[in-house]
């Protein structure tokens, strides 16, 4: 299934790790500006899912197609630098460098597309601001709050203007205030940026924020729009 | 619980509970813990080997100096009688390519003649028995030459009894004919007395400085490795803790863990030693080697490497912890917030510099050398140039700002943990700064021990000796040597002496006289400006260089005046004159030092012009040319210097020379700066893949969104690089201060700063080898599995 | 709950008598309330009247519990539509979906299909809910987070029952 219109779409795609396989023939489309929650019980492969949509982990065999291309199909250091200027990653935890202050690894994506290190602060301090923790900027991870580095990390994940969002269980170690939040900032900055945003979880309420779901079973994933 | 005081109570009880818990996590910290204490007792174990082969110097060299003792034939007091137990030796002297061979001739005067140690039964008259080294040598199929310049039959083995190590190449040759006429001694036996020279001062200085130099960078690894994945450690403290554990039992707990770790270390570092002498007798370091059985730690030593490593752990774990304060809930490490500061650790190598010129000059023939003050002074100063490496890396490291993504990456990690870093590169800071001071030490003093021979090996590369006073003899080796394969040339001159004729004068001691030189044009240029020659020639050659007095030249070598070749007091009869007279027309020439670089003057003549026949008792020097590019022509010529007569010397030509007491000492340390080099690799590259083994997690988010491999491997290079240029700079600014105190204890004053490049290369191709050698764990790192494990 | 649509599920393994059906349900899902006779005969009754079963046969003897029950086609069909509609989400809805599940697994039918039917049905309302949170003020919001709670427990359970499917299928028994 390849949809009209879909920005990202991943047909078969199989992963294994050793004998067993995370993904056996699985497909997935999402469109631009779309929240698809990925659902599913733990050792499901929804996380495999995610590497392989993102490029991350090439498939061994299926096809994922990013725009005009075919992402499977691209080398380790195109799919890098495609994942530098077109994706962004939120993760569950131990994703911000801990050496560096906040504003930095905000920017720091910024600065890895060649970014001048001035603009990129710049840009860095606004979306801190707009993910409301503009205070914390010369401060290190290891000195915030979790909710407080994970805005920081929601906001790095949006610094480069992503196309498609990346979140794996981005609120899985916040209290469900701060965790709402982050939610609600997370998809309220990709609906403005009509950015895509896949976000693995296994929360019914994480998943709520979603416009559509579809749930990974052994491999395979169930695309639940059809039912409704 | 009965004793509710007994946790955080002291005593030896509650130590030895404590510590033996930390013993129980070490052992059952599961894969972790068995790893971290693999990592530790390797770490340690590498430390202990070394200083357990540093123990053995003093009995490898005492060992070695005795069978080279027990070897030396026993010099007579004065000339010997033959009787059945004396017999006649000449030592025999030879080099293939760059492996000095040793070799004795022996003529026994009777059947009870002594054999030498290691040697069963005397050779006989053209056999020999050999070293198992020179055995094996000999058979290699390069060494053919060799072979034809030691044509005997091989009678024997020579057992380790008589040789100085496993590698020497010696061997005894049976003769018929040497006697004390023709170069050989009368002897009883062997066995020569130790003959002690007393260290030079300012050897022994550069001996103990060395040894300071060397075994503090080992202790520094030793200290490093006790805390090899601390980080860990002190979160499983922590678990510790929050089960009802009070802070002096956790540190006593991460104490047992070190000192099992040490323990286990020690036993490596034993079996390491143990199976590393089996192999010892086939390496050969700067032409020294020894038997297993040579490697023999001083007692001594060894019970105090086996005591003190243990302690040293637990002492350096306590400390370590002095700033980690771990709590139930995690590790708070005090020193993230509290700066460094700097004035307790300057007193350190500033005492240290204070010590070594309280013990006054080593240049004096009446100075005193004190080891303790300068030991104890050397290692004070290394210790604080240690002390002030955090402190420079965290003030300098503090400075910067921006710069490229891995430049900012490894910067900030730097200034969050500056201290590890410090700590990984400390052992580096002593070794450099140390080796750099005995350099500078060793170049400006090396002038006292290097004697510029002023030989030209330009003109011609071997010196023989010909062992004959006949001229047609001289003649025809002459020839031998020009019909050598690679052999371009030969510079051969027949030496003797002129007197005047006639008796003593008023007011003379002596009759003058001087020396006479018979050779061609060709040969007799290289010794005088001859200027345009044809045989036939006479020259009379003025000495400029104030070596004789040149009115004796002028007294006797006159144009057209007559000299007598006879010897004046050979006999104490007068001898029957040798008289010629020196033509009209002989040139005053002037002199020119010949490739050995002496000058020659007085009469100096062609063959054409003196019939040799008048010569008394010539003596014949030639120097031969021989053709770089002809592989072997050095060991061709030697072949036929052996062929005339083994007992001829065969020199080679070189501009320098250098004495060979200050060539061991300068060996000696090369061996072990080596080493320790090598050891502050091996600890640099453990703490770099632990560290990147720890942010498994972060490096494959890093790759993740995009991060170039690149771009990391640079973040690593900067993060080794930065401290280890910063450790360097002061390397080489506290090396040059000390190195410069030293200079001024041995009353030097030139300094050759080109010593330092090498040094620092060294330092910076080590951080080149460590980065390269954590790419692969990095590339490994940054695989999305990190992602995967929650 | 339908107690109609239960029955029904349990004639499709085969032909029962009236006793038989009380038995089977009781064992299943009467824990803590048994069926009564008179509640089988009235249903039975009803489905008869629908043509969603038949009279299989009659024993010898008085009274409607010797009547032998067998669904019909028409049986079938209407209790897969029940199973496959997902319940209108609501509170204690507990007892129906668990039902549905036994009786998905009684009838060889993919217990998993439900479920994500029955969650996708869930995470409708919960978007909506989701939706007025952002949009509404905090009185809004904290009546939308209670039923989201809610709604988020009966998924949880019916994650739990998903993960647990293979264990209650064996103690169904099938």
């Amino acid at each position: 299934m390849t949809p009209e219109g879909s920005l990202l779409a991943a047909e078969a795609l199989c992963k294994a790790y050793g004998p067993t396989p995370a993904l056996d023939g699985a497909d997935f489309s999402i469109h631009p500006g779309e929240v698809v929650a990925v659902l599913g019980p733990s050792g499901s492969g929804k996380s495999t899912l995610l590497h392989c949509l993102a490029g991350i982990v090439r498939p061994d065999s299926g096809t994922v197609r990013y725009g005009p291309h075919a992402l499977t199909d691209l080398s380790d250091a195109q799919r890098s630098a495609l994942r530098r200027t077109d994706f962004g990653f939120v993760f569950q935890f131990g994703q911000l460098v801990p050496e560096l202050t906040c504003l930095e690894n905000v920017a720091l994506p910024l600065r890895l597309n060649g970014t001048k290190r001035k603009e990129a602060e710049r840009r860095a301090h606004d979306w801190l601001a707009q993910l409301e923790v503009e205070g914390v900027g010369k401060q290190r991870p290891g000195e915030i709050s979790g909710g407080q580095g994970q805005r920081v990390a929601v906001a790095r994940a949006l610094a480069t203007t992503p196309r498609v969002i990346f979140a794996d269980e981005p609120t899985g170690a916040l209290d469900s205030l701060n965790g709402e939040r982050v939610l609600t900032l997370l998809t309220n900055a990709a609906r403005d940026t009509n950015a895509a945003v896949v976000l693995v979880t296994h929360e019914a309420r994480v998943a709520a924020y979603s416009d559509r779901e579809i749930v990974v079973r052994d491999g395979r994933v169930k695309d639940m729009a059809g039912r409704i | 619980m009965s004793t509710t005081t007994s946790t955080s109570g002291g005593g030896l009880r509650g130590w030895a509970r404590d510590l033996g818990m930390g013993v129980r996590f070490a052992v059952g910290g599961g894969r972790e813990g068995w790893i971290r204490t693999l990592l530790t007792a390797l770490g340690v174990g590498l430390g202990v080997t070394l200083l357990l082969a540093a123990s053995t110097i003093p009995a490898i060299q005492a060992h070695r100096t005795e069978r080279r003792l027990a070897a030396t034939p026993t010099e007579a007091d004065g000339p010997l009688a033959p009787s059945a137990s004396t017999l006649v030796v000449a030592d025999l002297r030879t080099q293939f390519r760059d492996r000095p061979l040793t070799g004795r001739m022996l003529r026994p005067d009777g059947p009870a003649a002594p054999a030498p140690p290691g040697v069963a039964a005397l050779p006989k008259p053209g056999e020999m028995v050999l070293s198992p080294a020179l055995r094996e040598f000999l058979a290699e199929p390069g060494n053919a030459l060799l072979r034809q310049r030691l044509p005997f039959r091989d009678a024997g083995t020579i057992g380790p009894a008589g040789l100085a190590g496993p590698a020497e190449l010696k061997y005894y040759l049976g003769s018929a004919t040497l006697s004390t006429d023709n170069g050989g001694v009368r002897v009883a036996g062997f066995g020569a007395e130790r003959k002690s020279e007393p260290l030079d001062p300012q050897l022994l200085m550069l001996v103990i400085v060395g040894c300071v130099v060397l075994l503090m960078p080992v202790a520094i690894f030793i200290a490093t490795a006790v805390r090899f994945g601390g980080e860990r450690r002190d979160r499983r403290l922590a678990a510790l803790r929050l089960i009802g554990a009070d802070a002096r039992m956790a540190r006593r707990t991460a104490a047992g863990e070190a000192l099992f770790g040490a323990v286990c270390g020690v036993l490596v570092g034993a079996a390491l030693f143990l199976v590393g002498r089996q192999f010892v007798g086939g390496i050969t370091i700067w032409d020294t080697n020894a038997f297993p059985s040579d490697l023999t730690p001083n007692p001594l030593l060894a019970a105090l490497i086996v005591l003190v490593v243990p302690l040293a752990a637990v002492v350096v774990t306590l400390l370590a912890l002095r700033r980690v304060a771990i709590e139930p809930l995690g590790v708070v490490r005090s020193g993230a917030g509290r700066r460094r500061r700097l004035w307790w650790r300057l007193p350190f190598p500033l005492g240290g510099l204070a010590l070594l010129l309280a013990n006054g000059g080593t240049s004096g023939a009446q100075s005193v050398v004190n080891p303790f003050l300068i030991a104890g002074g050397a290692t004070l100063f290394l210790l604080g140039v240690t002390l002030l490496l955090p402190w420079i890396v965290d003030a300098v490291v503090g400075l910067f700002r921006g710069g490229p993504v891995p430049w900012q990456l490894a910067v900030r990690r730097l200034q969050l943990s500056g201290g590890a870093a410090a700590r990984a590169v400390s052992g580096i800071t002593v070794a450099v700064a140390g080796a750099i001071a005995l350099q500078l030490l060793f170049s400006a003093i090396q002038g006292d021990f290097m004697k510029i021979t002023g030989q030209d090996s330009k003109r011609a590369q071997l010196e023989v000796s010909l062992p004959t006073h006949d001229v047609a003899t001289i003649r025809k080796m002459t020839r031998e040597y020009q019909r050598t394969p690679g052999v371009r040339g030969v510079i051969a001159a027949i030496d003797t002496t002129a007197s005047r004729p006639g008796p003593l004068r008023k007011g003379e001691p002596f009759i003058p006289s001087t020396s006479v030189t018979v050779g061609d044009c060709a040969s007799l240029s290289e010794l005088a400006h001859t200027g345009p020659c044809k045989d036939g020639d006479v020259f009379i050659v003025r000495d400029h260089t104030g070596q004789v007095d040149d009115s004796y030249i002028r007294q006797t070598a006159r144009p057209g005046a007559a000299v007598d070749f006879a010897w004046p007091d050979r006999t104490g009869q007068p001898p029957r004159p040798r008289l010629w007279t020196i033509p009209k027309d002989a040139r005053a020439i002037e002199s020119r030092p010949d490739p050995m670089g002496m000058p020659s003057f007085g009469l100096f003549a062609t063959p054409g012009a003196l019939d040799t026949a008048l010569l008394d008792e010539p003596q014949a020097r030639a120097m031969i040319k021989i053709d770089p590019r002809f592989p072997d022509a050095v060991e061709h010529a030697r072949n036929t210097a052996a062929r005339i007569d083994p007992l001829t010397s065969v020199h080679a030509l070189q501009n320098m020379e250098r004495d060979a007491q200050y060539a061991s000492v300068r060996t000696g340390l090369l061996v072990a700066s080596t080493a320790t080099l090598a050891l502050i690799a091996a600890s640099m590259l453990v703490t770099m893949v632990e560290q990147l083994r720890e942010r498994r997690r972060l490096l494959s988010v890093l790759v993740a969104f995009g991060t170039r491999r690149a771009t990391l491997a640079w973040s690593v290079l900067w993060q080794t690089a930065v401290p280890v240029a910063l450790g360097l700079v002061l390397s080489v600014a506290g090396g040059a201060g000390l190195g410069l105190a030293l200079l001024r204890m041995a009353g030097k004053s030139t300094v050759d700063w080109s010593v330092i490049w090498p040094l620092v290369a060294a330092g910076s191709g080590l951080v080149l080898v460590v980065t390269l050698l954590s790419l692969p764990p990095l590339w490994r790192m940054m695989r999305p599995d990190g992602l995967r494990t929650e | 709950m339908s107690i109609g649509h239960t029955l029904l599920g349990l004639l499709e393994s085969g032909p029962r008598h009236g006793y038989d059906l009380k038995r089977a349900f009781d064992e299943h899902f009467g824990q803590d309330r048994p069926l009564h006779y008179g509640q089988v005969y009235s249903t039975m009754s009803r489905l008869l009247k629908n043509g969603l079963v038949e009279v299989d046969g009659v024993e010898a003897g008085a009274g409607p519990e010797r009547k032998r029950y067998a669904i019909t086609d028409a049986g079938i069909t209407d209790v897969a539509q029940w199973l496959a509609r997902p319940e209108k989400p609501e509170p204690y809805l507990q007892s129906t979906l668990y039902t549905k599940v036994v009786l998905a697994l009684l009838t060889d039918r993919d217990a998993a299909e439900l479920l994500d039917t029955q969650r996708a049905e869930h995470l409708r309302l919960m978007r909506g809910l989701t939706e007025r949170k952002r949009t509404g003020d905090l009185a809004d919001q904290l009546i939308c987070d209670h039923a989201l709670f809610h709604l988020e427990a009966d998924l949880r359970w019916l994650e739990l029952t998903a993960a647990r499917l293979d264990k209650l299928a064996e103690a169904v028994g099938g």
